[in-house]
């Protein structure tokens, strides 16, 4: 932008020309409209602004988040924290978090797993199947989320009670109370075992990585199988051996009206989990399925020219190719799916939504309230965001 | 040549009888390729084959063989211990006969409830005539201001002899199509204003549209609603009331600019540059280049997505459930409030379901159906 005597450069950008004031210049027309549009939505927004600071001065509702270190007073049935109604608003809302994370992050974990599947089978060559995949998509797409939550909560409603409860398999009851499932004793070994499993998973990844440079050497393939079973079992499972082999079930078993023992999936945790990851699945097996389609054919043939079988091709040459169409749509179902866990507030899941909307009832403090829901789901949307983006950066096709 | 021919007769009866050409026709040929190629094949198929007419005879016992159509009827309440006996084992659509009408137009005047039928009929014909292609141009403006309006004075009434039917009363499948249609006309020309603002190169209002996008995209809808349920009232002068309903519209319109923005902003990035620089270089002022070269392409290279977002609206509006406001769902579930009916959620939710699933199949086909048409020209 700077005048320069430079033949070469003066000709990189257009002649600067002085600013006229006039309607018929494009700089000064963009600053009027800028200027009126800014203008016009400030307006609005601050005579909104001042409604609301009078509205609020009549109905004398103190603003600020001081009522979040009040004694909240209202029961939770379910947490992963400790939680009293005599905790505070804050903890509440925590325990609400909470709930909203447990749910949307099995939830799309088990969509993904129920998608991919799906997906597959509508380009199975079995006709039974792909049409059987196709029924499923189309109608679970068509029908609103909420119906089929309603619909979810209502069949585990109807079931029987904890005397009558249906028992599948020896140690888990399913009634009208929800599902329980045999667990055990937790302790800190179990916590211990866990951890030398991860562990376990990131010393597979490394070794698999290095014996996949040693293969670009040599041009020998190595079998990363059984170190794998090595690193996430065989270490932890010793580990486990060595302390004491803690191992306690808990079974869940009928004490009068009602079920002790054992881990209890509640009715709405289940239901909301059911319809959020079949509804999920739907739009993830089209996108899937897209992904595959989108491979070019000439890569199928020349995978089964080199020998490859089937699941080999899929998994070696297809899949690998289609992540790069996959992984941007699969990002806003994601999304999606973490922003229709809300809908948990209507079959009674106390989700951050319901527990932030029961806390405005009690408070008055509407505008904190709604606030404090927007902000969780921006900052989970954007957390999930910046993964994709960085999983889909490294996925992506490097052109040379 | 009578050599040859000599030869030819006498290696004949040497050669094996050939076995018939593998039959590639026919319902067994196709059977054998489709469903027992191979033998994981054919224990999937007889597996899901099993599943699915242990199902579907499970489903016909339950919907038809064992359910009971209607029940008798003691002093205006109706006895429904029938259907309480049979629970699990038929289905009670007595709860469908009884409650149809409630469900389909809520609490709206009982004898006034052609005027709801009426502007149902009137909506879908709506959606046929924009449907189709001969009327994509001017006529189309006109149509749906004249339907939209007549669409108003049945709901309403007040003139033209027809009773005043104030809007609390309104409900059921009237009010989804109200809350989605509406939502859409206006939601649409936000979206564009709102598109293009994005792709603008001037600063301020590039700022502002990606700010609005982006945070709405990013929170439920749910908040929205909650939003306009209990922050708008503050938002007002005092004094100054919109009603449930269209504070509701409201944010649904604003949910869903923000979304179709980012469908048509797909289709504006879509369209090659030498048509915005061929604009420029004729010399059309912004509006013009926008009005007459790049919109009519960019909408038109969007359309299938369009109609996916706008199915996912139609039954996102079913959302307003939460904020207590009478659509389809609602009524749906408040039908089964009442004792006598409590317990027979399943049979309403499958009839709403259906009824939901017609408006969305018939969308989704036409979708495909356009999608295969307009690309008709891209296909080998």
């Amino acid at each position: 932008m700077s005048s320069t005597t430079d033949p070469r450069l003066a000709s990189s950008g257009p002649p600067k020309r002085p600013l006229r004031l006039s309607w018929s210049d494009e700089r000064v027309r963009g600053i009027v409209w800028q200027v009126l549009v800014v203008g016009v939505i400030g307006t609005i927004i601050w005579w909104l602004w001042q409604n609301t600071v009078h509205n609020l001065e009549v109905r004398r509702i103190a603003t600020g988040f001081g009522f979040l270190s009040r004694e909240a007073g209202l029961p939770i049935g379910e947490s992963l924290i400790d939680y009293e109604p005599t905790d505070t608003y804050l903890r509440a809302l925590t325990v609400g978090v909470l709930n909203t994370l447990k749910v949307a992050v099995i939830g799309i974990v088990l969509a993904t797993i129920l998608g991919t599947l799906v997906g597959i089978a509508r380009l199975s060559n079995n006709w039974l199947l792909s049409k059987i995949a196709g029924v499923y998509v189309e109608v679970i797409r068509d029908l609103p989320l909420l119906l089929q939550l309603l619909f979810w909560y209502t069949i585990l409603q109807g079931l029987p009670g904890p005397r009558q409860a249906i028992n599948p398999v020896n140690g888990v009851f399913l009634s009208n109370r929800g599902m329980k499932l045999p667990w055990i004793e937790w302790t800190a070994t179990h916590w211990w075992t866990l951890a030398l499993v991860v562990i376990g998973a990131v010393a597979t990844f490394f070794y698999a990585r290095a014996m996949r440079q040693r293969q670009y050497q040599d041009g020998q393939p190595r079998k990363v199988w059984p170190a794998a079973l090595v690193f996430m079992l065989g270490v932890p499972l010793a580990f486990w051996a060595f302390s004491g082999a803690p191992f306690t079930p808990d079974i869940p078993a009928l004490r009068g009206f009602n079920f002790r023992g054992g881990v209890t999936v509640s009715p709405e945790y289940f239901a909301l989990l059911i319809g959020l990851v079949t509804y999920t699945a739907g739009f993830i097996a089209e996108i899937v399925r897209a992904g595959i389609l989108a491979v070019n054919q000439g890569q199928w043939e020349a995978a089964q020219a080199l020998g490859l079988r089937r699941g080999d091709i899929l998994r070696r040459i297809v899949l690998p190719q289609a992540l790069r169409v996959i992984v941007p749509p699969m990002t806003s179902q994601y999304l999606n799916l973490t922003k229709n866990s809300s809908l948990a507030v209507a079959i009674g899941y106390q989700d951050i939504v319901s527990i932030a909307n029961t806390t405005l009832n009690q408070t008055g403090q509407a505008i904190e309230g709604i606030a404090i829901i927007m902000l969780v789901y921006l900052t989970i949307s954007l957390s999930i965001s910046l993964f994709m983006n960085w999983y889909n950066n490294r996925i992506a096709l490097v052109e040379r | 040549m009578s050599d040859i021919a000599l030869r030819a007769t006498t290696s004949t009866p040497e050669a094996a009888p050939r076995t018939a050409p593998v039959r590639t026709t026919g319902f067994v040929a196709w059977a054998k390729a489709n469903l027992f190629s191979t033998w994981l094949s054919t224990a999937v198929t007889l597996a899901l084959a099993y599943l699915v007419a242990r199902w579907i005879i499970g489903f016909v016992d339950w919907a038809f063989v064992n359910a009971i159509w209607s029940v008798p009827s003691v002093n205006g309440q109706p006895q429904t211990q029938a259907c309480r006996d049979i629970k699990g084992v038929g289905a009670c659509w007595a709860v469908i006969t009884e409650k149809h009408r409630f469900i389909l137009f809520g609490t709206y005047p009982f004898e006034e409830h052609w005027r709801p039928a009426l502007v149902c009929l009137l909506f879908i014909g709506l959606y046929i005539v924009s449907a189709m292609r001969r009327f994509w141009n001017r006529t189309l403006i006109p149509i749906w201001i004249v339907t939209l309006t007549a669409i108003g004075i049945l709901m309403w009434g007040g003139v033209f002899g027809l009773s005043y039917v104030p809007q609390e009363r309104w409900g059921g499948l009237p009010i989804t199509l109200i809350l989605s249609t509406f939502g859409l006309a206006f939601a649409f020309p936000l979206a564009i204003l709102v598109a293009l603002g994005r792709r603008s190169r001037l600063p301020a209002i590039k700022v502002l549209c990606v700010l609005y996008i982006e945070l709405i995209r990013g929170v439920p809808l749910i908040s929205l609603l909650f939003m306009a349920s209990v922050m708008f009232p503050l938002f007002l002068p005092e004094g100054m009331n919109i009603d449930k309903l269209l504070r509701a519209q409201i944010a649904i319109i604003l949910f869903a600019g923000a979304y179709l923005a980012e469908v048509v902003r797909g289709g504006l990035q879509a369209l090659p540059k030498g048509q915005y620089e061929a604009a420029d270089a004729l010399g059309l002022s912004y509006w013009q280049k926008t009005g007459f070269i790049i919109l009519p392409q960019a909408l038109r290279l969007v359309i299938p997505p369009l109609v996916n977002t706008f199915i996912g609206f139609f039954k996102d509006t079913s959302l307003v459930l939460i904020i207590g406001i009478f659509d389809l769902l609602t009524a749906g579930k408040t039908a089964i409030v009442e004792p006598i009916w409590q317990g027979f959620g399943v049979e309403v939710y499958v009839t709403v379901g259906v009824i939901y699933l017609v408006f969305c199949f018939a969308m989704s086909k036409y979708s495909q159906g356009l999608e295969r048409d307009l690309n008709a020209h891209r296909r080998r």
